[in-house]
């Protein structure tokens, strides 16, 4: 009995050590190491971190004390958080902060809040309404935010389709011509961070052709709006006559863009194909695989493949990391479902290359192994994914803090000379 | 041991007939499984488990192990995009519907989900699928 105890001391040391020594169970480049700052906190989606290094990180749902939005604080200064306390009842994904304005998303509306000195919520239960009556129909409802330097806030709001069928997800079924999800949605709305009660009619459709982005950031060097856009699923199940299995695992890509006002990406006349480097029709519409769509249509400034479901887009602009990383964007990615019944893939954070405000169309593996499998395996079913990226911010110091919605880790990664 | 040819018929036609019973619901099974992995391992995956906030999972999900077959029927045969708790948690894609699927395809699909992974609940029988059918076709002609 007492053996069994030694033994199993033992083993829970022998596994605490492990993991303090082994980045949180984290791949890293040389140099990085990779802690965790939090636990179990929920489905945290995005996350923001003030100057002096307070996370606040937006549930999807509300935690066992019916909060969505929770303050982590680390007082000791030891890495990893000590306080945590939280409010407000509404589930969703965006949240950012700008000054000690703290602005939070639900599914279908913006408020804001303001921040003492010690960055504490000063009126948890009166958040001024910034926007409200977005359309949030069950898919792609997450209403991502973020800013450009000149206070004014850019939302996401996803097509409430795959698509854009007559019947959304059927068989064979024929795309709307013209699509009229997109005059409410399957878009970027910019509004102004300074007004109140804002809905569609003040704000603007900034970029519209994009199915659903969760993953948004300004780049500052650029002065220009990233988006990191969701593919359509399920060629293979809808057309099987077009397209293999094998194929649907890797079409169409995911594509993060580089917007300017009144871009279209093409959603959901097109999708792109990147082994052909082109846009390529959907099914939907008349598409073979082949079929080029219109020259109008924007091309991604990087993509990647399949499903992997880019979910934070992050420009780093600190100086803690090696100069390869300045000004480049991290991108975290959720890990795939529709890739099935191939294997999963994704579950990591990338890392893009930009030189002069401008990506260079490569792209690398940053952080890997959030989904907990054993010598490389693969996931087979999304659920069996230990820790799923999501958002993505960066803290005073330059370390970036990624955080998981299946149980609500946050990691935070450092780079020591 | 079969001291009469009457007895002897009966006793062949019983173990015949009991091998072609198993025979025929693995035969269900074996279909089902087949129905299930190109019309629904897409999105509730090859355990079961659908995909965390998005497509419900089939494995352990209590409407599945359940007794209302009438709503598992009209789910599979309509498809499903509403707004409700399933098990505690809301789901966010919509669900294709499958109108060309027979009665007994149903069966064999509904008895797949409903004993596959950890599910150990009946089988269901194409006469279950017709009566529902017929039953959903009632109440929504209300
Ligand atoms: C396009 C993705 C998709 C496909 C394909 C699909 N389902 Fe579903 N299924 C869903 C989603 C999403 C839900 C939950 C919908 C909701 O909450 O409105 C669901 C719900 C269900 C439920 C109800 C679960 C419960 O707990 O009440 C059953 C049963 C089911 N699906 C069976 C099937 C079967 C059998 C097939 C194949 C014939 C199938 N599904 C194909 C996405 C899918």
């Amino acid at each position: 009995m007492k053996k069994g105890i030694y033994l199993l001391l033992l083993s829970i040391s022998i596994q605490f050590l492990a993991n303090a020594q082994d980045n949180a169970g984290l791949t890293l480049p040389t140099g990085f190491k990779a802690n965790l700052f939090a636990e179990n906190i929920g489905s945290a989606r995005h996350i923001a971190i003030s100057k002096n290094g307070v996370v606040f990180a937006k549930l999807n749902r509300a935690d066992k004390q019916g909060r969505t939005i929770i303050r982590l604080a680390d007082e000791n200064k030891d890495g990893v958080s000590d306080n945590i306390t939280g409010w407000a009842n509404y589930g969703g994904t965006g949240i950012y902060l700008t000054g000690n304005a703290l602005y939070a998303s639900s599914n279908e509306a913006v408020f804001k809040y303001e921040l003492d000195s010690k960055d504490e919520v000063v009126n948890p239960l009166s958040p001024i309404t910034v926007v409200s009556g977005l359309i949030s129909r069950r898919q792609h409802e997450s209403k991502s935010i973020t800013f450009d330097k000149a206070n004014n806030i850019y939302v996401n709001i996803g097509a409430y389709s795959n698509a854009c069928q007559e019947k959304d997800r059927t068989p064979g079924g024929k795309g709307m011509m013209p699509c009229p999800i997109l005059d409410s949605a399957g878009g970027i709305w910019k509004f102004d961070a300074n007004k109140e009660n804002q809905t569609y009619g003040d704000g603007k459709r900034y970029a519209t052709g994009l199915r659903n982005v969760i993953g948004l950031d300004w780049n500052p060097q650029a002065n220009k709006l990233y988006v990191a856009q969701h593919g359509r699923d399920q060629l293979n199940t809808f057309f099987p006559s077009l397209y293999t299995d094998a194929q649907n695992a890797e079409l169409p890509a995911e594509t993060f863009y580089e917007i300017n006002e009144g871009d279209n990406a093409g959603w959901p006349y097109v999708y792109y194909d990147n082994f052909q480097h082109k846009k390529i029709v959907s099914p939907e519409y008349g598409g073979d695989g082949k079929k080029e769509g219109a020259s109008d249509i924007k091309n991604p400034a990087v993509a990647f493949p399949a499903h992997m479901a880019p979910m934070g887009v992050l420009f780093y602009t600190g100086n803690q990391f090696p100069a390869k990383y300045k000004n480049g964007a991290f991108i975290t990615f959720h890990g795939s479902w529709n890739r099935a019944p191939l294997p999963q893939e994704g579950f990591f954070v990338a890392f893009v290359p930009f030189k002069n405000g401008k990506a260079t169309g490569e792209w690398e593996i940053f952080a890997n192994g959030f989904a907990g499998t054993i010598d490389g395996a693969k996931i087979t079913s999304t659920r069996s994914a230990k820790a799923r990226p999501c958002g993505l911010a960066q803290g005073p110091d330059g370390s970036i803090y990624v955080s998981d919605d299946t149980k609500g880790s946050i990691f935070k990664i450092s780079y020591q000379k | 041991m079969c001291n009469s040819k009457i007895r002897c018929f009966l006793f062949g036609a019983i173990i015949m007939l009991l091998f072609v019973s198993i025979k025929t619901q693995a035969q269900n099974l074996e279909n089902g499984k087949k129905i299930y992995q190109t019309k629904c391992l897409v999105c509730h995956q090859s355990d079961g488990g659908g995909v965390p906030n998005m497509n419900a999972p089939l494995d352990g999900a209590s409407n599945v192990v359940g007794n209302d077959i009438a709503r598992l029927v009209k789910i599979i045969k309509n498809g499903f995009n509403e707004r409700v708790e399933l098990d505690g948690i809301y789901y966010s894609n919509s669900m294709t519907a499958n109108p060309d699927l027979t009665p007994a395809q149903i069966s064999d699909v509904l008895s797949y989900i409903r004993t596959s992974w950890s599910n150990k609940a009946t089988k269901v029988t194409t006469v279950q699928v017709q009566q529902a059918i017929k039953g959903n076709q009632k109440t929504s002609a209300k």
